[in-house]
């Protein structure tokens, strides 16, 4: 598993696209919303959290079609589906992969952004907790969406709208607890239920996973 | 005599050419008796006037595109433990149907809150559920429509109507968490001793039965159209082989 994982990572490391496109996308998002919804900073301040949040799933949604696509054509798949660890661990490690080249960064650079979107200074502990909670759970999910969709050409427009609906709680969540943080309310009760969903998926939805790449497989 | 011999395609086929015209027949029935009743037969509610005889669509619609998805996860659940064909296609043949449901309850429900709360939308948690049972409908289909070899695709979207059915109620109660609503609680359950005023409940029940009944049939007719399909495509295949 872990030269799977280290491999995956010098995959996205060494192709180039993966690793940055993502956080480009973040960046263009973050930019692009004072452009569209104006410069006033009470308004910017009070949708900062939101903006950050659907921004950081849409960079997430990105890259997912990577996750199992490039290994399908040039046949590492099948070698990994015979490999002694099981396809749940290739599951769990595809998305752990995911995560540290999406996810971890978005959440780092999330701060840098909320400078930009005007996030009241209480907000910024509480967004980066959030993410750092949520965005698992993202990977999670993202790389099931990736396992059903991974025999379609072109699947990718599929994938996001496979992927999307799911993704709904953990937005809510997420957005919630940033929202609250950044208002100075307690944040604790979306935080909770963000974590929640994150182990439930993570702890389950590898056997999904897994089992839709032997569909895929057969 | 067990439940399990309708999976085979061609006893199915039997027993549901068999029912079909009478569940087609008896829907038909009760709804025109249920719609007529209601909207011509029942007294202008105060506070509302004439616009809440649309509940005659709204509340039968809504319940049935919850059923529909509930539908759909058991036959998943059949076809994954047992591998029947029909189950699989009666999940495919439920779908279009739920979603037209869905959008039915949506769109009779705009109608009816343009007058009464003064908007066409609002972010109501109930509302916004529905709509995201919709995108969980469209996601089912696509994935459906996207797979060419008929038991993958079976297999995947068995996969996400299970995976999605939880998402689904997470969603639910995540919106609620997020948004207090316009919408009214539940005004009909079993296990309350009145529900709405008799003059409007028993129009409402025959437009309930009427729609269970609308969509058992639909569901038959295109499963017998699925199953119809893939003999065609197993004979075509026989041919080029021949």
């Amino acid at each position: 598993m872990i030269a799977l994982l280290a491999r995956d990572l010098r995959l996205a490391l060494r192709s180039g696209g993966g690793f940055g496109l993502g956080l480009a996308f973040f960046l263009l998002v973050a930019v692009l919303v004072p452009l569209g919804v104006g410069p006033e900073p009470a308004t910017l301040a009070r949708i900062a959290p939101g903006i950050l949040w659907v921004a950081a799933l849409l960079a997430c949604l990105l890259s997912l079609d990577r996750i199992f696509a490039l290994d399908h054509e040039d046949g590492s798949l099948d070698l990994l589906a015979t490999a002694p660890i099981p396809l749940e661990g290739v599951a769990v490690t595809k998305a752990l992969a995911h995560w540290l080249t999406t996810g971890l960064p978005l959440t780092l650079a999330a701060p840098l952004l909320g400078l930009l979107l005007n996030l009241p200074p209480q907000g910024y502990l509480w967004l980066v907790v959030a993410l750092a909670l949520g965005t698992p759970a993202l990977s999670v999910i993202g790389t099931f969406g990736a396992a059903l969709t991974v025999g379609i050409r072109r699947g990718g427009l599929l994938l996001s709208l496979l992927v999307l609906p799911l993704y709904i709680p953990t937005l809510v969540f997420g957005a919630e607890a940033a929202k609250r943080g950044a208002e100075g309310l307690s944040p604790a009760t979306p935080l909770l239920l963000l974590a929640g969903i994150t182990a439930g998926a993570a702890a389950l939805l590898p056997f999904a996973t897994a089992q839709a790449l032997r569909v895929n497989l057969r | 005599m067990s439940l399990w011999e309708y999976a085979n395609p061609k006893k199915f086929m039997q027993a549901s050419g068999l029912v079909l015209p009478w569940v087609t027949g008896l829907a038909t029935l009760l709804l025109i008796i249920g719609l007529i009743w209601g909207f011509f037969f029942t007294p202008e509610a105060v506070n509302f006037g004439s616009s809440v005889k649309i509940i005659y669509l709204h509340v039968p619609a809504a319940l049935m595109a919850i059923n529909a998805w509930l539908m759909m996860l058991v036959a998943s659940l059949i076809w994954l433990v047992r591998r029947h064909h029909v189950s699989a296609l009666a999940a495919r043949a439920a779908a279009p149907v739920g979603v037209t449901m869905t959008l039915i309850a949506l769109v009779t429900g705009a109608i009816w809150g343009q007058p009464m709360w003064g908007t066409w939308w609002a972010w109501d948690p109930r509302l916004t559920s529905f709509l995201i049972l919709f995108l969980f409908y469209l996601g089912y289909i696509a994935l459906w429509q996207a797979i060419e070899d008929p038991d993958t695709a079976a297999d995947l979207t068995s996969i996400l109507c299970l995976v999605g059915s939880v998402f689904a109620i997470l969603s639910r109660y995540a919106v609620n968490f997020w948004n207090q609503g316009l919408h009214q609680g539940a005004s009909l359950s079993l296990d309350k001793e009145t529900n709405v005023a008799d003059v409007y409940y028993l129009p409402l029940l025959v437009c309930i039965a009427g729609f269970v009944l609308l969509f058992l049939s639909l569901v038959l007719l295109r499963t017998r159209t699925e199953i119809r399909a893939r003999r065609l495509q197993a004979l075509l295949a026989r041919e080029r082989a021949a």
